[in-house]
């Protein structure tokens, strides 16, 4: 137990460093801007006061390390500074459109992580039969197509040709649960289809791999129960792998959300931090940003934290 | 002869793969001479269906989308392939100089790696594009940089495995220097993983690309390109006009061919016999 306990300290610890240096890195990357934040933004033709005021909104007046220390307490207070585009608190912005992407994130993954679980334990358990080859050719497909070709394609097929779910996603709060769902739908679609896809692969290779091993070859010499060897030997050597496969997965559907969130229309932080990127609003790309990467990181962490606790293999140490 | 034997052991989905790969390469040279009209040619109404003067149609300013479509090949794939080379080179370098060196210098470039790995690609891409605003060469360099962390990943670890073979062994008591060890002794065994990776990478950073371009942060108009060609025909599809579907289709036409290589590369690297 002494030896897990260690081991999950150290990736908390691992996880909190990069965590840092991804917020030192965001915040430098202003600093390193070749010549004056200020001018680069307004461009050459802004006149001396304009300047002037602008550096004072950025406090690019105090030292760098002063700035990061408060734009760092600001963050976890919830002060994030104003939008440079509309002058607007950056919280403010930032909030309700994080929900939202938290909320479309978590219905593709409710529907994606149980399909793509089932599809890969039988893909593993009937290899190389047809159901199997077609799992692997739905698979190239959906890890070949860029994420906007599927959403256009179901757009094309379910929005337009057959209008059954609209084709932006408009959501507000005084929407009812249900008609939010059938306003997220075609988006989170799209997602499951991408992340079932790679979540599938890895699940199908998790339960080969377990499949292979001497002690499942052991059980069925001993001439049990196909059913038996798979519910009580295979499958908890393999919740290890499979677990971590769908944390992964969640990590890199909180980022993939961002050009799905474009072609819906969808109002959540992916699609803030594009139009700030293009509108170069630099408090929102920043915050944005390491909120973004912070989510990353923690389920990252997560993945690798519920995979030591669930390996039998060091639960109990000999 | 050999060769030909070899050749003739391809499996058919890799024969497809190559097949793809090769049009594609062929559109890309060819575009400027096979296309009817000019890259950026206004030649009749916006989003004109398809006729026996435009064969994909217009597109939303009135220009032929089969000319774009060419055009689109050659900039999306030389810009991705000139990444994808980049991001190689130095993936490759620095594997092996951390595999065959070893100790503080391993240390210091895998714990960059590592950091830089943990970052969200599409984000860092994104912050970066930010602050330095918009251009091919910025392009090229940022997505090289954060894809030669995987690659890098790899050749260290298939280098680690090679330095300790006695030929390695052998050519380092014969004197010989690390940059001769690496390019003559670790490089050529190291080829068929590194060549399957490449297709991958390319894979990558062709997706990569073509989704920075579509969020309007990548390759800028009126060059024309897959990616942004889907952005800027996007509205048309709430009309049921398909246009944006053609180039989406494309990408996923070059990925879908590039992958069924891989597959095959993968499989004769892994050793297996049919």
């Amino acid at each position: 137990m002494k030896d897990i306990a260690i081991m999950v300290g150290k990736r908390f610890g691992l996880g909190l460093v990069t965590i840092v240096v991804i917020s030192v890195l965001i915040f430098m990357g202003v600093e390193a801007l070749p010549g004056d934040v200020a001018t680069a933004i307004l461009g050459q033709s802004a006149t001396p006061e304009t300047v002037a005021a602008f550096r004072k909104e950025l406090k690019l007046d105090l030292p760098a390390h002063v700035r990061y220390f408060t734009w760092l307490k600001g963050f976890f207070k919830g002060d994030m500074g104003n939008s440079l585009a509309n002058g607007r608190p950056v919280a403010g912005l930032i909030g309700w459109r994080f929900a939202n992407t938290i909320f479309l994130a978590s219905t593709a993954a409710a529907i994606a992580v149980p399909l793509a679980i089932i599809l890969g334990i039988i893909a593993a358990l009937y290899r190389e039969s047809w159901f199997d080859k077609t799992i692997s050719i739905g698979t190239l497909s959906a890890i070949s197509f860029p994420e906007f070709f599927i959403a256009y394609i179901l757009i094309a097929l379910f929005a337009v040709k057959y209008q059954f779910f609209p084709s932006l996603a408009e959501l507000n709060n005084q929407m009812p649960f249900w008609k939010k769902i059938y306003t997220i739908l075609l988006p989170s679609l799209t997602l499951t289809f991408i992340v079932t896809a790679h979540m599938m692969r890895q699940t199908r290779a998790a339960i080969i791999n377990i499949l292979a091993s001497p002690f499942i070859e052991m059980a069925q010499l001993k001439g049990l129960k196909k059913l038996r060897v798979i519910v009580l030997h295979a499958f908890p050597n393999a919740l290890s792998p499979v677990i971590n496969v769908v944390a992964l997965n969640l990590a890199y559907l909180v980022v993939g959300v961002v050009i799905v969130e474009v072609v819906f229309v969808y109002p959540g932080l992916g699609q803030l931090l594009v139009d700030s990127v293009s509108k170069r609003d630099i408090p929102v790309v920043q915050a944005s940003g390491l909120i973004f990467a912070i989510v990353y990181v923690m389920l990252n962490l997560l993945a690798d934290v519920l995979s030591i606790i669930s390996n039998p293999r060091l639960r109990n140490p000999r | 002869m050999a060769f030909v034997k070899s050749l003739r052991k391809i499996p058919f989905t890799a024969r497809i793969g190559f097949f793809i790969i090769l049009l594609n390469v062929a559109v890309s040279l060819l575009a400027p001479v096979i296309s009817p009209y000019g890259e950026t040619a206004i030649v009749n109404d916006v989003w004109m269906p398809s006729s026996e003067k435009n064969w994909m149609g217009t597109d939303q300013l009135g220009r032929d989308v089969f000319t774009r479509m060419l055009y689109g090949a050659r900039n999306t794939i030389s810009i991705a392939f000139i990444t994808t080379l980049l991001s190689f080179t130095t993936g490759i370098t620095f594997g092996f100089i951390a595999a065959t060196l070893g100790g503080w210098l391993d240390q210091l470039l895998s714990r960059i790696v590592d950091i830089l790995m943990a970052f969200p690609t599409l984000i860092f891409a994104l912050m970066v594009l930010s602050l330095v605003g918009t251009s091919v060469p910025v392009l090229i360099i940022v997505i090289a940089l954060l894809d030669s962390t995987r690659v890098y990943r790899l050749s260290r670890a298939v280098a680690m495995d090679i330095e300790v073979m006695e030929f390695v062994e052998a050519a380092r008591l014969r004197g010989e220097r690390t940059w001769w060890l690496m390019r003559h002794e670790i490089l050529p065994n190291a080829m068929p993983p590194l060549v399957a990776e490449f297709g991958l990478r390319f894979c990558f950073v062709f997706l990569f690309i073509a989704s920075l371009s579509f969020l309007g942060l990548g390759i800028q108009p009126p060059t024309a390109d897959w990616g942004g060609m889907v952005r800027e025909n996007a509205g048309a599809i709430t009309f049921g006009i398909l246009t944006p579907l053609w180039p989406a289709a494309a990408i996923a036409f070059l990925t879908v061919g590039v992958n069924l290589v891989v597959d095959w590369i993968l499989h004769i690297a892994s050793g297996l016999k049919d």
